[in-house]
């Protein structure tokens, strides 16, 4: 049974929050609310400004401009940190300390910390507890960060890329640990690049292209926007005559190329064909997650320019 | 945000806080207790099941005291005292002034550089606990560093064998290491993870020699000698020097003012630093 907190406000929120490295933006004015007991994904190809996102929230670094609040309050408060815990893509553990000596110094930073059997029991770590971190597979190195991580009993878990690496039967172990803590009521956060693992163990998608949100919604909305079919072909059809046609989602021209996305290939290219018989170099692929949202980003910078 | 509103925008975390009174004070303490004494032992049991990193602080000054104090000193005087017992107090000080800079400092840098340290910044961990662990252990290791070479002294030179001397000598070389901590949490946070182990050395060594740590001041070219009150550690090696009855004219007070003001400029300079560092990210 699955336990939503309680509670006003949203646990994070981001209100049009800029990430500014010198030249680079990392993250451009973005906005984002994080309900409670909520699981988010946060999906995106590398350098899309995921783990910039997930250390703002963290109150580790410093938005350039815009504002960032947690539980209402600055993340950068250790009060406020005492209810995440976070997970992170290179944490290092030192290689000398044992699994049960990492969690119980964990534990201590908190001021309600969980059981440390509980800890062990909840993370899969059972049996584990003496061994040292640097003696380890690289898979049970990743459930100490996770043991960590929830060490804490916090309301609000950051969990950075936590399958990176890892083989299959793992990565599923790992989701149903994950899911043991959504139904413990817990938001949580999740930043990765599989949409399949988007999918599985978030209630919401948010997809990150170059520092700005290109979509979020349902992992049904997701899925479905990206299931969508690629159409290349060079056409007297107008860009908005295709765009009118059922099932086109976008339509733009590619210097003498139309290009489409389309839920579904074959009845609009039954439309095309019609309206245009001498349509010629037609040419239909399935279109990933990041080609969709890639392509939907970059038909807008061409409305933007047009 | 005034207290209260922070308070009332996150309600459950100060639970023990609102029960209020001595209670949650008293639990708050004995956490901080706690978190310090789980964090110590971490860094101790660091240190001892890797001891590669911590070997070299410790064998480095008694390697030098060996060499300078007991085989080149040997039956030699300086001043009032013999060769072996004055340099007993400036190679101990020497010690000890590594133990601050490697153990504490470069250890803070180099941990700065490491994504364990970025995943404690985004903990609730209480950076004071943090630093006073790294303290304890330089602590502990100057007091590894004093005992050995105050037994080589005793049993290989001519340091006499007067217990109050010595333990007041040990002493003064353990509460100098306060002072060179501080320093070494300026460096710790200032510097570059890669680049502070070699800067480090480079602060280190020179300021040593010129503080008439290696070989006594007055053997020193003049120039050193000028420029020696300007150095912390000579007010360091002066005030060890002095327990033993072998520092120069100076008074004790001036060298315990320029080690305050030495320790208020580098926590100044630890705070700036501290919060310049928070929005880099290395590695």
């Amino acid at each position: 049974m699955r336990r939503i907190p309680n509670e006003r406000g949203f646990a994070a929120e981001l209100e049009s929050a800029s990430k500014r490295y010198g030249d680079v933006v990392a993250l451009d004015a973005v906005d984002l609310q994080l309900r409670h007991g909520q699981t988010t994904a946060i999906l995106g190809a590398n350098g899309a400004g995921k783990t910039t996102t997930v250390k703002l929230l963290l109150g580790l670094i410093r938005p350039s401009s815009g504002t960032v609040r947690l539980y209402g309050d600055d993340p950068t408060r250790p009060r406020v940190r005492t209810r995440t815990g976070s997970m992170m893509q290179i944490s290092s553990l030192p290689a000398t300390l044992r699994v049960v000596e990492l969690i119980d110094l964990w534990r201590s930073y908190y001021p309600a910390p969980l059981d440390r059997g509980e800890v062990v029991e909840l993370a899969g770590l059972s049996g584990l507890e003496r061994r040292l971190y640097g003696k380890l597979s690289g898979g049970q190195q990743q459930r100490v960060c996770f043991a960590l991580a929830l060490s804490g009993d916090p309301d609000l878990l950051f969990l950075d890329e936590p399958t990176v690496g890892l083989d299959v039967e793992t990565r599923r172990n790992f989701w149903a640990q994950i899911r043991r803590l959504v139904e413990q009521g817990k938001t949580i956060v999740l930043t990765t690049h599989y949409l399949e693992e988007a999918d599985a163990l978030s209630d919401r998608i948010v997809v990150l292209h170059e520092g700005s949100i290109c979509a979020d919604g349902t992992p049904h909305q997701i899925k479905s926007a990206a299931a969508s079919r690629r159409i290349r072909c060079v056409t007297r059809v107008r860009v908005d005559e295709a765009l009118a046609i059922a099932g086109v989602r976008q339509a733009y021209h590619d210097k003498a190329v139309l290009e489409i996305l389309a839920a579904e290939a074959e009845p609009v290219v039954r439309e095309l064909l019609a309206r245009d018989p001498g349509l010629s170099q037609l040419e239909i692929t399935g279109a990933g997650i990041e080609d969709a949202f890639l392509d939907l980003t970059g038909s807008q910078r061409r409305e933007d320019a047009a | 945000m005034s207290r209260q509103e922070a308070v009332l925008a996150t309600p459950e975390i100060d639970e023990t806080t609102r029960r209020g009174g001595d209670g949650a004070t008293d639990r708050r303490g004995r956490r901080l207790l706690r978190c310090w004494l789980l964090e110590s032992r971490a860094e101790f049991l660091k240190v001892v099941r890797m001891p590669a990193y911590a070997i070299p602080t410790i064998l480095f000054p008694a390697m030098f005291y060996i060499l300078f104090g007991l085989s080149f000193g040997a039956g030699q005087q300086a001043g009032s005292v013999s060769m072996s017992t004055y340099l007993l107090a400036t190679y101990g000080a020497f010690g000890v002034l590594g133990a601050a800079l490697f153990g504490f400092g470069v250890g803070v840098a180099i941990e700065r550089g490491q994504g364990w340290m970025l995943l404690k910044r985004a903990s609730p961990m209480p950076v004071g606990v943090y630093f006073a662990a790294k303290m304890v252990m330089a602590l502990l290791m100057s007091i590894v560093i004093v005992a050995l070479l105050t037994g080589l002294g005793l049993a290989f030179g001519d340091v006499p064998f007067e217990p109050a001397t010595l333990a007041g000598l040990a002493g003064m070389l353990l509460i100098g290491a306060l002072p060179f901590c501080a320093f070494g949490l300026l460096l710790g946070i200032f510097l570059g993870p890669n680049s502070a182990p070699a800067v480090v050395n480079l602060i280190y060594l020179p300021m040593a020699f010129a503080s008439g740590m290696w070989i006594p001041l007055p053997a020193l070219p003049e120039f050193f000698q000028r420029l020696a009150p300007y150095l912390p550690a000579y007010h360091y090696s002066q005030l060890a020097l002095g327990t033993i009855g072998a520092d120069d004219s100076r008074p004790a007070l001036l060298h315990v003012a320029a080690l305050c003001v030495f320790v208020v400029l580098c926590l100044l300079g630890a705070a700036w630093a501290w919060r310049r560092d928070e929005d880099r990210t290395y590695g």
